[in-house]
């Protein structure tokens, strides 16, 4: 029986800005339904690493497949058809800020449905209820605080039941008890819509939660991968620093 | 120091390189379905009728400077009757649409180039293209569109409130009625001068639009750079409508003569 593709696989892929290289031969693989968290210090190519998945960077060398389609070789509506499998989080959410909160959420079911406006504004209200925000529908991006634009950057993210969610520091900005309350949501998805999740972040009781795999990238290479006691028991200096640090979470 | 000049002239051709590649993709996109109709309809409203004020306001108040500057020319020859024609010409040949042009360089490009400019720095344009969206089909050739057709709409408006303007003048100066003024205005006008200088206008919208977008959508640094942007975007704009002005008005009078006759 041939072997299921993996949700998302990155082939030996390097990326570099200028004389700086950001990913340095980076491979892995994320089952389908399965939860990776990358971590490591700032500016060690994290971010990056997410932007490829979804093609909005294409790396220099190797490839990047998203359920077995090669996205870094995709353009125009092939490529289209890949990334509408993926939902992304920002890590500022990046809502449109010149319509509601409720018409960033509908966006990607307007563009990509043949739904009517009221089946729309069904689901939208939904998506909102399902991060605490249905009553902000008609409220514009700049009037939310920070932990509500990101549920929100959330519910657009979830906007068409992407398979995979790409998720860009979910706690970064935010108080714990709105960071959990995010964690809680993105495990609902993961849990019992088989979602895949691929997370950021510098939270390590975060990522402890979300991942599992972690995966730490320091100058731009894994330089340890592995479940959440794995990590415990590593002795690289580094991972060890980081899985105790007081401020990791 | 000549390595410094040196790489500097190198970027400036690579920037000049990149912009004209970005042009020349917007201007074959224009074609390619499928159409973003509603995006296109918003931003006509938004960069067309919403300039429209600006536009008709400007055109009265340079009308009213036109027709005091041809009085004072031609009260020496004592051709004063001619002032409604002469002014009439002079709008509809040059004046309205290099007006309306730079006019809309400034309020159009401007626009453009910060809210393009505040979109890339806020990653709402990754943000478009995460949600499986063109960004470019669908912030930039919407504009090149709503542009295209715009322009020539706004510099009728400026040529007809510049005549207005005129007749203003002309009222307050001798109380002439609104019907002769405009018979006389009217009278020398002919297809060959309103047509290929109006559509002209075309080729400054597609100009600001290209100009101002490329430069939003290559927006770096921050709220800096944003600034940067709808500077520059305003800038350019001026300075490409400027010279493409003067290419674009010897082409009329290479096919169209009599356009540059009296």
């Amino acid at each position: 029986m041939a072997e299921e593709a993996p949700a998302v696989r990155l082939d030996h892929v390097t990326k570099a800005f200028g004389n700086r290289r950001v990913l340095d031969d980076v491979s892995f693989d994320v089952p389908a339904g399965s939860g990776f968290v990358i971590l490591g210090r700032s500016g060690t190519g994290k971010s990056v690493t997410l932007r490829h998945i979804i093609s909005l960077m294409r790396p220099d060398r190797g490839r990047v497949f998203v359920d077995g389609d090669e996205i870094s070789a995709l353009n125009g509506p092939e490529l289209s058809r890949v990334r509408r499998k993926i939902g992304f989080l920002f890590q500022n959410a990046a809502l449109f800020d010149s319509i509601t909160v409720g018409e960033n959420v509908a966006f990607p079911m307007r563009r990509h449905t043949k739904m009517k406006d009221a089946e729309i504004r069904k689901r939208v209200l939904e998506r909102l209820h399902a991060v605490g925000l249905e009553r902000e529908y008609d409220r514009m991006p700049a009037d939310l605080s920070g932990g509500m634009r990101k549920r929100a950057g959330l519910a657009r993210a979830l906007a068409l039941d992407p398979e995979i969610l790409l998720v860009d520091e979910p706690s970064a900005g935010l108080d714990p008890i709105t960071a959990d309350e995010i964690d809680d949501l993105l495990l609902d998805r993961k849990k019992r819509g088989g979602v895949t999740l691929i997370v950021v972040t510098h939270n390590i009781p975060s990522g402890r939660r979300l991942g599992d795999t972690l995966a730490m990238l320091h100058d731009g290479r894994i330089i340890a991968r592995g479940s959440a006691a794995e990590f415990d028991r590593n002795s690289d200096p580094l991972v060890r620093a980081f899985m105790t640090s007081q401020h990791a979470g | 120091m000549l390595d410094r000049v040196g790489n500097s002239a190198v970027e400036l051709l690579a920037s000049i390189g990149e912009a004209s590649l970005f042009a020349l993709k917007a201007a074959r996109e224009i074609f390619v379905p499928p159409f973003e109709v509603r995006e296109t309809i918003r931003q006509m409203y938004e960069l067309g009728l919403r300039s429209a004020p600006l536009i008709a306001v400007s055109g009265v108040a340079v009308g009213v400077v036109l027709s005091m500057h041809t009085r004072a020319s031609l009260e020496r020859f004592g051709a004063e009757a001619m002032i409604p024609a002469g002014l009439a010409i002079v709008l509809v040949r040059e004046t309205g649409p290099l007006t309306a042009g730079l006019l809309l360089s400034g309020r159009i490009g401007a626009g453009i180039g910060a809210e393009l400019g505040a979109m890339r720095v806020t990653e709402q344009i990754d943000a478009l293209e995460a949600s499986a969206v063109d960004s470019f089909r669908y912030l930039v050739v919407t504009r090149v569109i709503a542009c295209v057709i715009a322009l020539p709409i706004l510099t009728t408006i400026m040529n007809f409130t510049g005549m207005f303007g005129g007749f203003l003048a002309e009222s307050a100066s001798n109380g002439m009625p609104l019907g002769l003024y405009f018979r006389r205005a009217f009278s020398l006008i002919e297809l060959t001068d309103y047509v290929p200088a109006t559509l002209k206008t075309m080729v400054f919208g597609f100009i600001i639009a290209t100009t101002s977008s490329y430069l939003g959508f290559n927006t770096a640094s921050g709220t800096e750079g944003v600034g940067r942007a709808s500077t520059k975007a305003v800038v350019f704009s001026s300075i490409l409508i400027i010279l493409a002005n003067v290419i674009l008005v010897r082409i009329i009078f290479f096919i169209f003569p009599q356009a540059a006759g009296g």
